[in-house]
């Protein structure tokens, strides 16, 4: 018996006005013309509600590009799904806001690239942007919706972590996530330019953890370290097709955001096939499900059903086979190289980004 | 556990962007967050769905000690952790 998911990350478009060079997105974009329409995504979240799924992420790209956006939160919330709306912000104003609440939005989670206006206008591409971001913080202060800010740290802001922090108290969010970059897509193509040292990881680590308890009952932080100086590898996803589905903005069905990386596996589409059966018997969910598939040394570890073999696409990138020992593992052949790569590029003048681009 | 220890006048409210919802599956109850689900047991159940920010912490209790049969002393004891804990969470606001 396979346990349903508990979670949809719903990519409505790639399309965003912003330009992030850590975009978890892929390289190769969606177009719009090749996105869902309003009913395809209707039903694929009631088919999501109907498999078990409690909460819906609407995210892309920026999800308020979708002028039927209020449209799919509404339906969601009939369907009885916990709605988050993933959004850079910068498209939304007060009325805006309102009509997605009045649709229901449970909560919101708002990315900040940085404190300082010109250095998060500088990383996110777009001039103005920071300053738009903040207006609607003022108006989120106001409004029962659940707020969540969202931060992506790396070597040319992590030195503003605990000014993020004292920012996020100002605004009143609920809720932190200081989200160290993830290397994959164009994270992966702007590493160099991305990549904190050891130290300055660790110095961002202390920082963190002071504020979690100083904070304590006012402002929850949750903390997302970078795998490339980690022990043991993530948890990618709470585990390859156990608790999590993505659909992406033209219908395909992925185990995580980034499996298309993994260039060996083919993904169905929820055009032409039930959700149900794709979570059950799709060919990319069976491919790392459980630890049947793993190699030694994962498949006697112990530690085996805690980080559920860690992240496939960093093992296929780094090794080639998809079944490979996540060099993020000391146990790999390869942790030393990974190490290297971090401290190179962490040690790297390299500044320019290749912002993200259709 | 740090934060303020309700009183018998506190009414406390589900936090913003939390909900209580019940399982269509097996009627059990799940309490939604932002990026976590707390599956209850009956006892947490039966606390957080008398959480409405109409009822205070003392009418509550007498609730549910009305409803269970139990030692009002007990039950105001246990539910004041309860609530005390989920407020450090930021779920429920005191």
């Amino acid at each position: 018996m396979i346990p349903a998911p508990t979670s949809l990350l719903a990519e409505l478009t790639h399309r965003c006005p912003l330009r992030c060079p850590y975009c978890s997105n892929p390289l190769e974009l969606d177009r719009r013309s090749s996105e869902l329409t309003t009913d395809e995504w209707k039903y694929v979240l009631a088919q999501a509600a109907e498999l078990g799924v409690f909460h819906v992420h609407f995210s892309g790209g920026e999800p308020t590009s979708r002028p039927d956006i209020a449209d799919l939160i509404s339906h969601a919330r009939d369907v009885d799904l916990y709605t988050n709306l993933i959004t850079s912000g910068v498209l939304m104003n007060a009325g805006r806001l309102d009509e997605l609440i009045e649709a229901g939005l449970d909560h919101l989670q708002l990315s900040l690239q940085d404190v300082d206006a010109p250095l998060a206008d500088h990383i996110g591409g777009l001039k103005g942007g920071h300053e738009r971001k903040l207006a609607l913080c003022r108006e989120l202060k106001e409004r029962r919706v659940g707020f969540t800010i969202n931060a992506v740290m790396h070597r040319q802001n992590v030195h503003n972590v605990g000014a993020m922090i004292d920012l996020a108290v100002e605004t009143g969010a609920d809720r932190l996530e200081v989200a160290h970059t993830q290397y994959y897509g164009w994270a992966l193509k702007n590493r160099t330019a991305l990549m904190p040292t050891r130290e300055q990881l660790d110095q961002a680590t202390d920082i963190v953890t002071r504020a979690r308890e100083q904070l304590e009952g006012r402002l929850v932080i949750d903390y997302v370290v970078p795998d490339y100086y980690a022990r043991y590898p993530k948890p990618c996803m709470g585990g390859w097709a156990r608790t999590g589905l993505n659909v992406t903005p033209s219908g395909k069905v992925l185990p995580c955001h980034a499996a298309e990386s993994i260039t060996v596996l083919t993904f169905d589409n929820v055009k032409d096939k039930p959700l149900r059966d794709i979570w059950v018997s799709g060919e990319a969910f069976q491919a790392f499900r459980g630890t049947d598939w793993m190699e030694e040394p994962c498949r006697s570890c112990e530690r085996r059903e805690l980080d559920w073999g860690g992240c496939r696409c960093q093992a296929f990138h780094f090794t080639g086979s998809a079944t490979a020992i996540d060099p993020a593992c000391s146990l790999s052949p390869l942790h030393e190289v990974l190490r290297s790569i971090a401290e190179k590029d962490a040690a790297s003048e390299e500044a320019a980004f290749s912002y993200r681009q259709f | 556990m740090t934060g303020a220890v309700p009183q018998e006048t506190t009414v406390p409210v589900l936090g913003r962007g939390v909900r209580l919802r019940q399982n269509r599956a097996d009627g059990s109850w799940v309490l939604l967050a932002p990026e976590k689900m707390f599956e209850l047991d009956q006892v947490s159940a039966e606390i957080l769905r008398r959480v409405d920010g109409e009822r205070s912490l003392g009418v509550i209790v007498d609730d549910l000690a009305a409803a269970f049969d139990a030692p009002r002393e007990e039950i105001l004891r246990d539910v004041s952790a309860f609530l005390q804990d989920f407020a450090a969470k930021r779920v429920v606001d005191l």
